[in-house]
């Protein structure tokens, strides 16, 4: 697998017998062993992800808090230092860029963590579009990052760190020493589980992994790969960058409302948006489970009895509901919960309804009751 | 090479399915290292007894959590007892894949076509060609 990048943990995950395979641009770690087996140990106890792929752009300096704003979709000048929220970079016809997590670091210093096939793209259009006074620098190649997430993230975290991580709200950070590395605590994550994202110095790395793996030890913390980060992202119904999202698809159109200033500051893209919310969507994103046996695939067909009416842009078995699920993009008048689907499988219609989303809620095991619900 | 198990006493296919002879019947199933390549089996589709299934040809599909993969008919033949247990359990493919995670019992139509299929020691190379 020539000219793929690795990251600093390339060596710890080859020792772990991980099948790696190449994802945009790296050669990452998609499964240890059994991706159910890593899925579970997310959702009941805890799983460690090097997620180092992902990208940090930099913005500081007068005027970047404004740069910010006018570049993502949600409010950020009313964000607190140390508290991060998720938000969109959009084009001027409304389409999105990418979908990041925006950190404040200080006044008038921020980063975008961005995706990873992303990276150069973002960065181009970050330095267009921000004012010469604002330093934006492109951290990747020697930032690292570990997600740590499921239930048992935060004892893990206080078996290696000063206690007090516990106190740090969803969507917020601060500073630790944890071992002998300083990282960046950020709670946040993507896997619907509580769980925290580690952001340190690519030479820290491997002592921050190994430290974590020896304190989650004592909590059933296992390595988790790509696998079941699809898998448990699907399952919260989180979007994933090239699936749900793409430089022609509006936020709105992806359901992201909530992360779309309406009425407040202006943003790059949003008068597109608006418009194109006020002359009606084509399709929006649905999540919808598999009524029969069958595991939909992002690229099947959504049909109507028979005709072809949308697309399936990820789907899965999902582990913790034991039954297959999808999101996909359908015409508007059937995006309501209840309406029945069908999706294109090797020819064949498997039937299949719309469902409120997200799948799966919290971070424990669900009851098939509370499954089904909508 | 990780280890694979390849029983001595099977044919194989180069794409990954045994057979074991049954008298004039033939088992079919996926081997270790398919079943390894795939990883956790959660959905296998396989023909109807009473159908045929061509040497060569596309019969089934068996899928992991992330792939999906075509079963290729060893031989050509007619199906006489399909693994209904697999619709449960899919994941026997994984725990016992020369057992219980058998797939298909055909009569071959013609069943010197036997003859053309790989020996342990063939099939074991052909594993470590694509390993390398």
């Amino acid at each position: 697998m020539s000219g793929l990048q690795r990251t600093p943990l390339f060596e710890a995950h080859e020792r772990l017998g991980a099948r790696l395979v190449p994802f945009a641009g790296f050669e990452l770690p998609v499964q240890y062993g059994s991706i159910l087996e890593e899925h579970a140990a997310v959702r009941e106890r805890a799983g460690l992800f090097d997620v180092s792929h992902m990208g940090q752009l930099h913005l500081r300096g007068p005027g970047a808090t404004a740069a910010v704003e006018w570049l993502v979709s949600c409010p950020v000048a009313s964000l607190r230092v140390g508290r991060v929220r998720y938000g969109c970079l959009c084009n001027e016809a409304g389409g999105v860029v990418d979908d990041v997590t925006v950190y404040r670091l200080g006044d008038e210093q921020w980063f975008l963590c961005v995706n990873a096939s992303n990276i150069e793209k973002d960065y181009r259009w970050v330095v267009r579009h921000t004012p010469a006074g604002v330093a934006v620098e492109n951290r990747s190649a020697e930032t690292a990052l570990l997600a740590l997430q499921g239930p048992a993230s935060l004892a893990v975290l206080d078996a290696c760190s000063d206690p007090g991580l516990g106190a740090l709200p969803r969507f917020a950070f601060t500073h630790a020493k944890l071992g002998a590395a300083q990282v960046l605590v950020s709670r946040t994550g993507y896997t619907g589980s509580d769980g925290f994202e580690l952001y340190c110095a690519a030479a820290d790395a491997l002592a921050l992994w190994e430290t974590l793996c020896r304190a989650g030890a004592a909590h059933g913390l296992a390595p988790a790969g790509l696998g079941a980060r699809d898998t448990l992202r699907l399952e919260a119904a989180l979007p994933l960058y090239g699936h749900e999202l793409d430089d022609e698809t509006s936020p709105l159109e992806a359901r992201l409302d909530r992360f779309v200033k309406q009425g407040g500051p202006a943003f790059l893209g949003g008068e597109a948006i608006e418009r194109r919310r006020q002359a009606g969507h084509r399709k929006l994103l649905v999540g919808f489970e598999l009524m029969e046996r069958g595991i939909p695939r992002a690229g099947y067909a959504l049909a109507l009895a028979g005709s072809e009416v949308g697309v399936v842009t990820s789907g899965a078995p999902s582990p913790t509901l034991q039954k297959s699920i999808g999101l996909g993009y359908v015409p508007p008048a059937l995006a309501e919960p209840g309406t029945r689907l069908e999706v294109k499988v090797r020819g064949r219609g498997l039937s299949a309804r719309v469902v409120a989303t997200p799948f799966v809620r919290g971070s424990t095991r669900v009851s098939s009751e509370g499954a089904s619900r909508g | 090479m990780a280890d694979y198990d390849i029983p001595q006493e099977l044919r194989y296919t180069r794409e990954d399915e045994w057979i074991r002879i049954e008298g004039e019947r033939v088992v079919i199933g996926v081997t270790d290292y398919a079943q390894q390549q795939l990883g956790d089996v959660v959905f296998v589709e396989l023909p109807a007894v009473g159908s045929g299934i061509e040497r060569g040809e596309p019969f089934g599909v068996v899928e992991s959590v992330k792939a999906v993969a075509d079963l290729f008919g060893p031989v050509s033949g007619r199906v006489v007892e399909m693994n209904a247990l697999l619709a449960e359990q899919p994941e026997l493919v994984n725990s016992d894949c020369y057992g219980d995670g058998w797939m298909l019992v055909i009569e071959p139509d013609e069943p010197s076509e036997i003859e053309d299929l790989l020996v342990a020691s063939d099939y074991r190379q052909h594993v470590k060609d694509r390993a390398d």
